[in-house]
């Protein structure tokens, strides 16, 4: 109760503290401390629910299981790592004169709104609020996408805005009619829409209704977690935003859409009792595989790239969610997890290895390695755990999904074998000269903010080879709840 | 005494004119008449919000249809008008695909909407069984335009026109949404509309037009 006061005040009172408190000298740090309050309530609550068992708070409004306080967790712990390292990364950019100090306040006042939208949106129990809050994540995103006004950025934000825009009015059109479903057995009035009662009642659900509303929420939200063909605006909003906004929207957003997936997967299935959710998140999460990984080739932007390696890994979770079973839906929550730590510890390395060569082109930036060690070892290592080579933990959930596939789908493991190939061939032929490739240019100036992406990559090597029971058990708590 | 039947009968009436002024927003030239129609839509929206309410004795979506009217007649048309003025353009709307063209491809997407709604509608009662179908070709007719308009405003005017689409779903076939929800609803509304008003001057600024064919440096290589 207290722990989730703290939860969702900190972000909160913090976003329109940064916007009031204006142009001053330690925002930067003050964005830093609260993030860290926001991470030690989400590590309080975590203990809670370990300890207790899932919990209803606030009068029902919020409910919290060992499926989404994992992932407030996840967030709130990767939230407090990118404003550590957008301290320093910021600073530089105001130096280089490429934003200045009021654009800085919106950043950091949008920072933690964002934060408490995700947060807001991962503990409600109203499916209705889930998508204000998922429509809130957008808003105050989209600014921050924009924030260098360079012609490119505002497109790119404008067809994040509009596309996320319509897509979520599609997940608008699915909370209705389930709200239209859950009316006829639950009465009307505020508890027809809270997940916890859907879910006791799930199977009296009308299944023709569902089905349909499952298909628009699918859309809707699919759209946000950068499911293909719905993708369009991942890559252009992941290039052209600042470096720390890319690492929280691959890292977290993307996680928190799918998290609203699987929540109504979770009530279609109930009410079906068929397998038609799960084959329709199959099939779109092999989709985006496919696009994903045979983008990656023609890229020539870094982040760029990785954006669309954000979508191929998102493919693949969604497609192990939607085989569902406990194997499954373990491998796809620790995947979760392993993406959103590798994925945000690359693009930290990138900003740096960007900022450094003032430009995104992969062709400019060259020999890594010997103009910035740390920047460059960490790109190559969080490359590596990214392609899933052991022992990093991105292998051993790519691994799970794979050998349950091969059991329970076998139809399509070549399709996965070859894209994940094809990924490998294509991010690794490109990031090989980036870091040990020849170069002319000076040392770095300043020293980079590297700890976060160590601290991140260390986590996902000690995962990869060894999972502590207590973690794992808490994994396969949240499996069992996601069934 | 007022039956329900004739409450059905007025629901029902509003539906349609729902969706003609759809079908008048797809067909409009002028920005600034699009907006007119644009508060239409509102003004339709709130009234057959109050008369569910009057009809099924809710009370709380007299505060539904009253937020309805406030945001949707006054406040964003008022924004909008004040957006126009002061980007000084008022030009005529922009298509990709001609307007007869697009009221015809408008038409199949009624026929396809109602066919969508058939489900729901066979387990709707009274009015929602023709109003669900109503408001899903009001969604899709909203979408059209979205797509085939050049510039940005019309755009949005075609987001916000799904907006009211998806309202007039919620009401006609749930009896609106619980309360928080339908809040937060306006609220991002009302704030989405405002981060498009800053990102029209953004555009202007960087573009010198609201043209959204500019913006197309974005593309695969």
């Amino acid at each position: 109760m207290v722990e989730m006061l703290w939860l969702l005040g900190i972000p909160l009172a913090g976003g329109i503290l940064q916007a009031l408190a204006g142009q001053h000298r330690y925002a930067a740090e003050l964005g830093v401390g609260l993030s860290f309050g926001t991470l030690l309530a989400a590590a309080a609550l975590t203990v809670r629910v370990i300890a207790d068992g899932p919990m209803l708070v606030f009068g029902e409004q919020f409910f919290i299981d060992p499926f989404n306080v994992f992932l407030v967790a996840l967030t709130a712990f990767v939230a407090f790592t990118t404003a550590v390292f957008s301290r320093p990364y910021m600073r530089i950019e105001e130096h280089h004169g490429r934003l200045s100090t009021g654009r800085l306040r919106l950043y950091y006042s949008m920072y933690q709104l964002f934060t408490f939208t995700m947060l807001i949106g991962l503990t409600t129990n109203n499916m209705g609020i889930l998508w204000v809050a998922m429509e809130a994540a957008t808003l105050t995103t989209v600014l921050l996408v924009s924030l260098y006004r360079t012609p490119e950025s505002l497109e790119a934000a404008w067809k994040y805005f509009i596309l996320c825009g319509v897509g979520i009015a599609q997940a608008l059109f699915g909370t209705i009619l389930l709200y239209f479903a859950a009316e006829r057995t639950l009465g009307t009035g505020g508890n027809a829409l809270l997940w916890t009662h859907l879910d006791q009642s799930k199977v009296l659900l009308e299944p023709t209704v569902l089905s349909l509303a499952f298909v628009f929420l699918l859309i809707g939200y699919g759209t946000k977690v950068g499911l293909a063909p719905l993708h369009n605006w991942l890559p252009d909003a992941h290039a052209e935003g600042p470096t720390p906004v890319s690492a929280v929207l691959s890292g977290l957003l993307l996680n928190v859409a799918l998290y609203a997936v699987v929540r109504c997967k979770v009530l279609t299935d109930g009410a079906l009792g068929n397998h038609f959710a799960g084959n329709l998140m199959m099939g779109f999460g092999l989709l985006s595989v496919v696009v994903g990984t045979f983008s990656l080739s023609r890229q020539i932007d870094i982040k760029r790239m990785f954006a669309y390696s954000s979508i191929e890994h998102m493919g693949i979770i969604t497609f192990a969610f939607g085989m569902g079973g406990p194997v499954a839906s373990f491998a796809a929550l620790l995947h979760m997890t392993m993406h959103s730590l590798t994925k945000s510890a690359i693009f930290f390395a990138v900003g740096h290895a960007a900022q450094k060569s003032g430009t995104q082109i992969m062709e400019n930036i060259r020999g890594l390695i010997r103009t910035n060690p740390t920047v460059g070892w960490g790109l190559a290592l969080g490359t590596f755990a990214i392609l899933g080579m052991p022992p990093f933990g991105v292998f051993t959930s790519e691994f799970l999904i794979l050998t349950t596939a091969m059991h329970e789908h076998s139809w399509s493991t070549p399709i996965l074998l070859i894209s994940l190939g094809i990924a490998f061939a294509a991010i690794f032929g490109k990031i090989q000269p980036i870091v040990f490739g020849e170069t002319t240019l000076p040392r770095l100036p300043h020293p980079p903010a590297i700890l976060p992406v160590f601290v991140h990559l260390a986590m996902v090597l000690v995962l990869g080879v060894y999972i502590p029971p207590a973690l794992a058990e808490w994994y396969r708590q949240a499996a069992r709840f996601i069934g | 005494m007022i039956s329900a039947a004739w409450f059905d009968q007025i629901i029902s009436l509003l539906a349609a004119i729902l969706l003609l002024i759809s079908f008048a927003m797809l067909s409009q030239r002028r920005i600034l008449s699009l907006i007119e129609l644009f508060a239409w839509q509102g003004a339709v929206l709130s009234a057959s919000t109050a008369i569910v309410a009057y009809s099924a004795n809710l009370h709380h979506l007299y505060y539904s249809a009253a937020i309805t009217f406030a945001l949707k007649v006054v406040a964003l048309p008022w924004l909008l008008h004040r957006l126009i003025r002061r980007l000084n353009v008022r030009w005529d709307v922009e298509t990709m695909i001609n307007i007869p063209s697009t009221m015809l491809i408008g038409l199949a997407l009624v026929v396809f909407a109602f066919n969508l709604a058939q489900p729901i509608s066979q387990l709707a009662t009274g009015a929602a069984r023709h109003t669900i179908g109503i408001a899903t070709a009001t969604v899709l007719l909203s979408f059209l335009m979205m797509i085939t308009r050049r510039k940005a405003v019309p755009q949005v005017i075609g987001f916000l026109a799904m907006e009211n689409g998806l309202f007039f779903a919620a009401t006609s076939a749930t009896h609106g949404m619980p309360m928080v929800v339908e809040l937060g609803i306006a609220l991002d509304v009302l704030v989405g509309t405002f981060i498009f008003g800053i990102f029209f001057f953004q555009i202007r600024e960087t573009f010198d037009s609201l043209d959204i064919r500019h913006m197309e440096k974005l593309k695969e290589r």
